[in-house]
């Protein structure tokens, strides 16, 4: 999820599709991705290479490259939208791209990154998620089974005030900062003009571009990522809610997809002589009619249609009384008699 | 709400065959008994689940007998089929004598496709009773079945490999085959996939259709490779991709397959795989190196991938593409076998001694089908107890939320429809159970699920006055610096006048 809107956080953008791009590359289609980019960076009128996002400086790496596929775009990430995904809360219509569609086996991976603060996560400059909420949506997650495992990641300034909420059990977390610290870029670009990445994710990214589908690489390693020496800010972790011993997670069981498989020894034994259904699905398709497309359409309802009138409703009690209020104090102040000019 | 107690009845009728009948019965026949067994699946958390077996013992009817007097036990079951009690969850089971025929030798049980078993009379009512039960158990429920259905309550390390390959249930699942064809140059494959859905697959999915419902579709991939590159192996100059490089096949393949855009049930994935004719054959080992014979593997909760061997050309001069007609019901003898192993019906754990009956065409036994059940229905059951528990712990938790009217009335309708489940199961009756249960998850994931329930659109109240206080605070305080001036004027005017006389 990325949460920044404008040019000048690219960066947020590019760590957002960095982390997709790796976590394409080990494994995860893109039926299990929810990927949330608040901005258009790569069309954007500023960018001086349309069609790009690169993360590395002298361009030479494009993000962006044509396999991405965005499911919540520009302003269609929001607090609420982000919500509704993690809990399921969604209208009927979503399509099946949109939504979360996990269940109890299922090991998930949140990575988000934008501008935050101390307990709070900024959305589009306009609105913010708090921890608790954040918490909250994952014990509702975890009501309904809808995680086996989870791995937070979040990449802003006191980042660590994101995880401090949580309770619901099996989450770990990293932050790229402590709270009271903040989480710094990394390079700037002369040629594009902003920067290109933020420390962490960077650094994260150098160290995953190692692991490939097979690796046993685990999550100790991921801790030690970005020292403060690289990375000035101190990244945080906490596992305190984790089952299983950090040292025995593969990092490929969240950045990648490797399924248990078996092998089939059984087989089933057919009857191959027989003859089959086949006259019953031809008599349904004789029975309907073809139906014409202007006819499922109420095309003369709609053009004659009048404009709905909305019902007027007298002031609320609140409202009165403030105006009663103001009237009242403003005769008494001045004195009745000047109502006699008034009317 | 209080924890569920479920008590699973399976109506029994045990009916002796002539000269079957064995000394030291506690009461003549006929006669009922009963007996009751808690299934202990996690001693913490609800729901616990009670078994009763109301068993009623009886001696053959004259039709029975003729039947049972038949050569074989597969032609017996077929004569017993009409004369037996064919209601869902019930189960007949015949017992013939020790010495008798009717059983091939070292079988001591026979379970038959419908709901029955013939069991040999064992030498002591002891040794009868013990195989009775273990008969029961493999046609009815275990208490490892239970477990499956309940697994997301359970520790993953404790589950049997049978539950861990158990498909949750849901209302509906959609089936997906896929041809891949890698190497269309070489080869043009045909395959009458609707010929065989309708003669293979359909039969099995109507029995299936009580369960849930089925939506088929099918699919071909071109230029669709696997994502790891098989050994060339000179011993049996043929390509091996061993057992442990199996999980990485499926995932590049997987970004490839498509899902219907509408539907959110889950997807069964069933790939045929024929592979590009430098890599042919291609033949998966198993651990032990041995070449598998179906040639094919599945991934619980996703589906199955079988590969599909072209026989190689005669003469290397025939012209490209060669065509290939599909053996489908090859196939489908393999993709039906891994749905039945997707959906936990396997026949592994039996004891030696039973001789379980094929299912035939139709693909699972009647007993498998309520199995099935029986699992599902438990599984339903504990999924609307949390739901609704959790929706409860979310209303208090956030006490000014509006619970629109239809929100409530599917609360009301998930209650008591697994009310009457509950009611159901301990009367018997497991198809009205089986109803009632998907009715009361319908319902309750309908409340729970419902877009109006999110908290973030309910504020607490202290938020609103940390909102409203600032900006009306500092419009207040001249109004009631006004007001105290009035107040003061009317208290100066009143004394005035009492001054002033």
């Amino acid at each position: 999820v990325c949460t920044s809107r404008f040019w000048f956080n690219y960066r947020h953008v590019a760590n957002t599709l960095s982390v997709y791009r790796s976590v394409k590359r080990l494994g995860i289609p893109d039926s299990h991705i929810v990927l949330m980019l608040a901005d258009d960076m790569a069309c954007n009128p500023r960018n001086p290479k349309p069609a790009t996002v690169f993360s590395h400086k002298n361009m030479e790496l494009n993000v962006y490259g044509d396999d991405v596929e965005v499911d919540y775009r520009s302003y269609e990430v929001t607090v609420e939208n982000f919500l509704r995904v993690l809990t399921g809360r969604i209208p009927p219509s979503t399509p099946r791209s949109k939504r979360l569609l996990s269940d109890d086996r299922s090991n998930i991976l949140i990575y988000m990154t934008g501008h935050g603060g101390n307990g709070f996560l900024k959305f589009q400059d306009s609105e913010e998620i708090t921890n608790v909420e954040l918490a909250d949506a994952f014990e509702q997650m975890w009501q309904k089974r809808r995680y086996n495992e989870l791995l937070f990641i979040i990449d802003t300034c006191q980042g660590a005030s994101m995880y401090e909420r949580f309770y619901s059990p099996n989450i770990m977390a990293l932050a790229s900062s402590q709270v009271g610290e903040d989480s710094l870029s990394h390079q700037p670009d002369l040629g594009i003009g902003v920067h290109l990445m933020d420390r962490y994710t960077f650094y994260v990214l150098e160290f995953l571009e190692e692991i490939h589908p097979a690796s046993q690489t685990n999550m100790n390693d991921l801790f030690q990522v970005c020292p403060k020496s690289l990375c000035v800010s101190t990244p945080g972790h906490r596992t305190d809610l984790f089952q299983r011993d950090p040292q025995k997670v593969l990092i490929t069981d969240f950045f990648g997809s490797v399924r248990k498989v078996e092998i089939t020894t059984e087989t089933l034994s057919l009857d191959r002589d027989v003859a089959g259904f086949e006259s019953k699905f031809l008599e349904e398709e004789l029975a309907t009619e073809p139906l014409k497309y202007a006819e499922q359409l109420p095309v003369a309802q709609i053009i004659h249609q009048k404009p709905k009138q909305k019902d007027w409703h007298p002031p609320g009690g609140f409202i009165l009384g403030l105006w009663a209020l103001i009237i009242m104090v403003f005769f008494k102040t001045y004195g009745i008699k000047h109502m006699k000019h008034v009317f | 709400l209080p924890p569920v107690q479920v008590q699973l009845v399976v109506p029994m009728a045990v009916v002796f065959g002539p000269g079957a009948v064995p000394g030291g019965l506690p009461r003549p026949l006929p006669f009922r008994d009963l007996q009751e067994m808690e299934i202990s699946v996690n001693r913490e958390s609800p729901p616990f689940v009670t078994s009763r077996y109301e068993m009623r013992y009886r001696s053959t009817t004259a039709q029975e007998e003729a039947a049972l007097a038949a050569a074989t036990a597969r032609e017996a079951d077929a004569a017993l089929h009409p004369l037996q009690d064919t209601t869902l969850g019930s189960l007949t089971i015949y017992v013939v004598p020790e010495t008798s025929s009717l059983l091939p030798q070292g079988v001591s049980v026979y379970v038959g496709k419908h709901r029955s078993a013939l069991v040999r009379a064992g030498g002591s009512l002891a040794a009868l009773q013990a195989r009775l039960r273990e008969v029961t158990q493999v046609m009815s429920f275990t208490a490892s079945s239970i477990a499956a259905a309940l697994s997301d309550r359970v520790p993953n390390g404790q589950l049997s490999p049978d539950a861990r390959r158990y498909l949750k249930s849901s209302l509906g699942y959609e089936i997906t085959f896929s041809l891949l064809n890698p190497d269309p140059k070489s080869h043009t494959v045909d395959w009458d996939i609707e010929g065989a859905v309708n003669r293979y697959v359909k039969p099995v999915l109507d029995k299936l259709s009580l369960v849930a419902n089925f939506s088929v579709d099918s699919q071909i991939l071109y230029y669709a490779v696997l994502g790891v590159t098989p050994r060339y192996d000179k011993e049996s100059s043929s390509f091996l991709l061993s057992a442990h490089s199996l999980p990485h096949v499926i995932n590049p393949v997987e970004a490839r397959l498509g899902s219907s855009a509408a539907s959110l049930y889950p997807v069964l994935n069933f790939l045929l795989y024929v592979p590009e004719r430098s890599h042919s054959p291609l033949y998966i080992q198993d651990k032990d190196g041995a070449p598998v014979h179906t040639n094919a593997f599945h991934s619980p909760r996703w589906g199955g991938i079988m590969v599909y061997n072209v026989e190689a050309p005669a003469s290397p001069q025939v012209s490209l593409p060669v065509h290939v007609d599909v053996d489908m019901a090859r196939v489908m003898e393999v993709f039906l076998a891994q749905l039945r192993l997707l959906f936990g019906l396997s026949r592994e754990e039996v004891p030696p001694e039973f001789l379980l009956e094929g299912p035939g065409n139709e693909g699972l036994a009647d007993w498998e089908l309520d199995h099935l059940l029986w699992a599902h229905t438990v599984e339903n059951i504990a999924t609307v107890s949390t739901t609704l528990t959790s929706l409860a712990q979310l209303l208090d938790k956030i006490g000014n939320i509006v619970i629109k009217d239809d929100v409530a009335s599917e609360v009301y309708r998930a209650v008591a429809s697994v009310q009457s489940a509950v009611t159901e199961l301990s009367l018997g009756h497991l198809h009205a159970a089986f109803q009632a249960s998907k009715e009361a998850v319908t319902s309750s994931e309908r409340a729970f699920f419902d877009p109006s329930l999110l908290h973030l659109l309910y504020f607490p109240d202290d938020q609103k006055f940390a909102i409203y206080i600032p900006l009306f605070l500092p419009m207040a305080v001249p109004i009631l610096l006004s007001l105290a001036k009035i107040v003061r004027e009317t208290r100066q005017r009143k004394k005035e006048p009492t001054k002033m006389d």
